[in-house]
């Protein structure tokens, strides 16, 4: 296998933008690349051989996925990416053991498609509860013990944030789940590939992930669902029966090749990138520490997935820093941002304050980011930054000792 | 989200970045928008003997249409008079500018910006005569 050094081309920005996608490593694509052309076979079609190598394809694919999270194969279901998968979860025990329990909880930082799948069911006539988090990011296991009781049928709790990268305790958590009865479903879109992950230590039931966050295709994803003791839900797509009967329709092949062949690398390479990505990100922070004031890192900075960072550049909005920085790849907590114009929730969650989140940026590095990008990227938002904080009036105030939080402000 | 080129030229090379003596009774200071709301404009204009606004300057705390917007309301205010300025429309700045819908805030903002400033030249320069009235 040819080590990758670089993956854009040279006239396009820095990417530092990895908690939003990946690019495919190459290896993964050309693991694919039969199953596009002649070995087209449904995996499904066991009458012939274009049928069986399909087959042999998905399944070597399903237990490569397996061995990731420490699962058997059996229980791993292809879906079409995270999304489905923490619906099918949610959803499918939600509306299987609904007689018994009816009571979900969650955090209030969860991924968008967790929390409207959870608002989705209260309209149904569940009940949720939606645990906030620490000033850390991560959830106060006192509470969330307090918040399960005999109706809580599901625990669902992300295993890595996708803004803050923070890593919730999964294997307390796990621990909590167990005791209580409740089914313990974690999004695991961030942390899968990044981070040791162990279904039976963590005493994980069901578990979500995601193929293009781990240099796998977009359009694919898997979940995890416990087989002893076992784990029943309601199907959302039926049909051929396909995948246990939990997710019909013909199997993707070159998709579900390509996501077993991310999972495979990710797993062999992971000790080793987690120490070059720490390394790096070390490097960026302290590149900006050395030059900035006032820059705060939003999330526990320990406790997180070493490929993120989310930082406040205060008196800096960060719609207007990421128009300076147009050689490199962001995203931004900043309201501007987003067609809501709100500010981040997660940030808020955390109790940043609403001007403090309107000056973060989200940076992440992975597998195909350099030194040479990090230092680019340091010098860029340095010299950006510097020139915003020349104008902007709050950062005016800050030096000259006005306490910003005491002027009236018209909320407009 | 494509921005204009004169937008762009703005944030880019924006004018008359800077700050006045707010404390000088020819200078009128407006400083309008919100932390939490993520836009805060500064503007200042200096009015000379002849009543005409001689210097106008901007700071900004905001997205790259609320420094435009700032930047673009410092230059058409300078050579005007107060009440010539007080007309600038918001839905001027925005059509100079090709704001998309989601940033025409910022030029409402702009506009307050520059009656701000105005207001508060103009209570300093009631102030300054009422001295003398009182006495008459």
């Amino acid at each position: 296998m040819t080590a990758i050094t670089q993956i854009r081309r040279n006239d396009q920005p820095i990417y530092l933008d990895y908690q939003a996608t990946t690019p495919m490593d190459p290896r993964v694509l050309e693991a694919m690349m039969p199953y596009f052309t002649y070995k087209f076979g449904n995996p499904g079609s066991r009458s012939h051989s274009y049928g069986w190598e399909a087959e042999e394809g998905v399944e070597k694919a399903r237990g490569q996925v397996a061995k990731l999270i420490g699962a058997d194969e059996k229980e791993v279901i292809f879906t079409s990416g995270a999304t489905e998968s923490n619906n099918l979860a949610i959803k499918g025990v939600a509306e299987f053991y609904k007689d018994r329990r009816n009571h979900i909880v969650t955090t209030v930082t969860e991924h968008k498609c967790v929390l409207d799948t959870c608002r989705h069911l209260e309209q149904q006539g569940f009940d949720v509860t939606y645990l906030p988090v620490k000033k850390d990011g991560l959830v106060d296991l006192d509470e969330l013990r307090a918040a399960v009781t005999d109706k809580t049928v599901l625990v669902s709790i992300m295993a890595v944030n996708n803004e803050i990268g923070v890593i919730q305790p999964l294997a307390e958590i796990g621990k909590i789940c167990r005791e209580k009865g409740a089914f313990f479903h974690t999004d695991a879109a961030q942390a899968a590939g990044k981070i040791p992950l162990d279904v039976e230590a963590m005493n994980i039931d069901l578990m979500s992930i995601s193929g293009h966050k781990i240099y796998g295709p977009k359009g694919i994803g898997a979940l995890y669902v416990r087989r002893k003791p076992r784990v029943r839900l309601v199907a959302m797509i039926v049909g051929g029966g396909q995948e246990r009967g939990f997710r019909s329709g013909t199997l993707p092949t070159p998709l579900c090749v390509g996501l077993g062949e991310a999972a495979e690398i990710c797993m062999k390479e992971m000790d080793g990138e987690a120490v070059r990505l720490t390394r790096l990100r070390d490097r960026m922070l302290k590149g900006l520490n050395a030059k900035l004031a006032e820059i705060y890192v939003n999330g526990d900075l320990e406790r997180r997935i070493p490929g993120n960072l989310n930082i406040s550049f205060a008196h800096v909005e960060g719609e207007s820093l990421m128009m300076g920085i147009k050689n490199l790849s962001v995203s931004s907590g900043s309201a501007c941002t987003s067609a809501s114009l709100e500010p981040s929730y997660v940030l808020r969650a955390l109790g940043v304050e609403e001007e403090m989140a309107h000056t973060s940026l989200r940076i992440g590095l992975g597998r195909f980011t350099t030194e040479h990008e990090v230092d680019t990227a340091v010098e860029e938002l340095v010299h950006h930054v510097t020139k915003l904080r020349e104008m902007s009036p709050l950062w005016e105030m800050s030096q000259e000792g006005i306490d910003i939080k005491s002027i009236e402000w018209a909320a407009h | 989200m494509a921005y204009s080129e004169k937008l762009l030229d703005h944030y880019e090379n924006p004018r008359n970045i800077g700050s006045l003596d707010k404390n000088a009774e020819d200078v009128g200071t407006g400083l309008v928008g919100a932390p939490a709301c993520g836009d805060v404009m500064k503007l200042q204009i200096k009015v000379g003997p002849d009543g005409l606004i001689e210097d106008a300057k901007f700071k900004t705390f905001g997205c790259g249409s609320a420094i435009a917007s700032s930047s673009l309301v410092t230059e058409w205010v300078k050579g005007k008079t107060i009440d010539e300025a007080e007309t600038i429309k918001n839905t001027d700045i925005a059509k100079h500018l090709a704001l998309p819908p989601v940033k025409i805030h910022c030029s409402v903002l702009a506009e307050d910006a520059i009656k701000a400033a105005i207001a508060d030249y103009r209570a300093k320069a009631s102030k300054k005569d009422e001295p003398k009235e009182a006495a008459e």
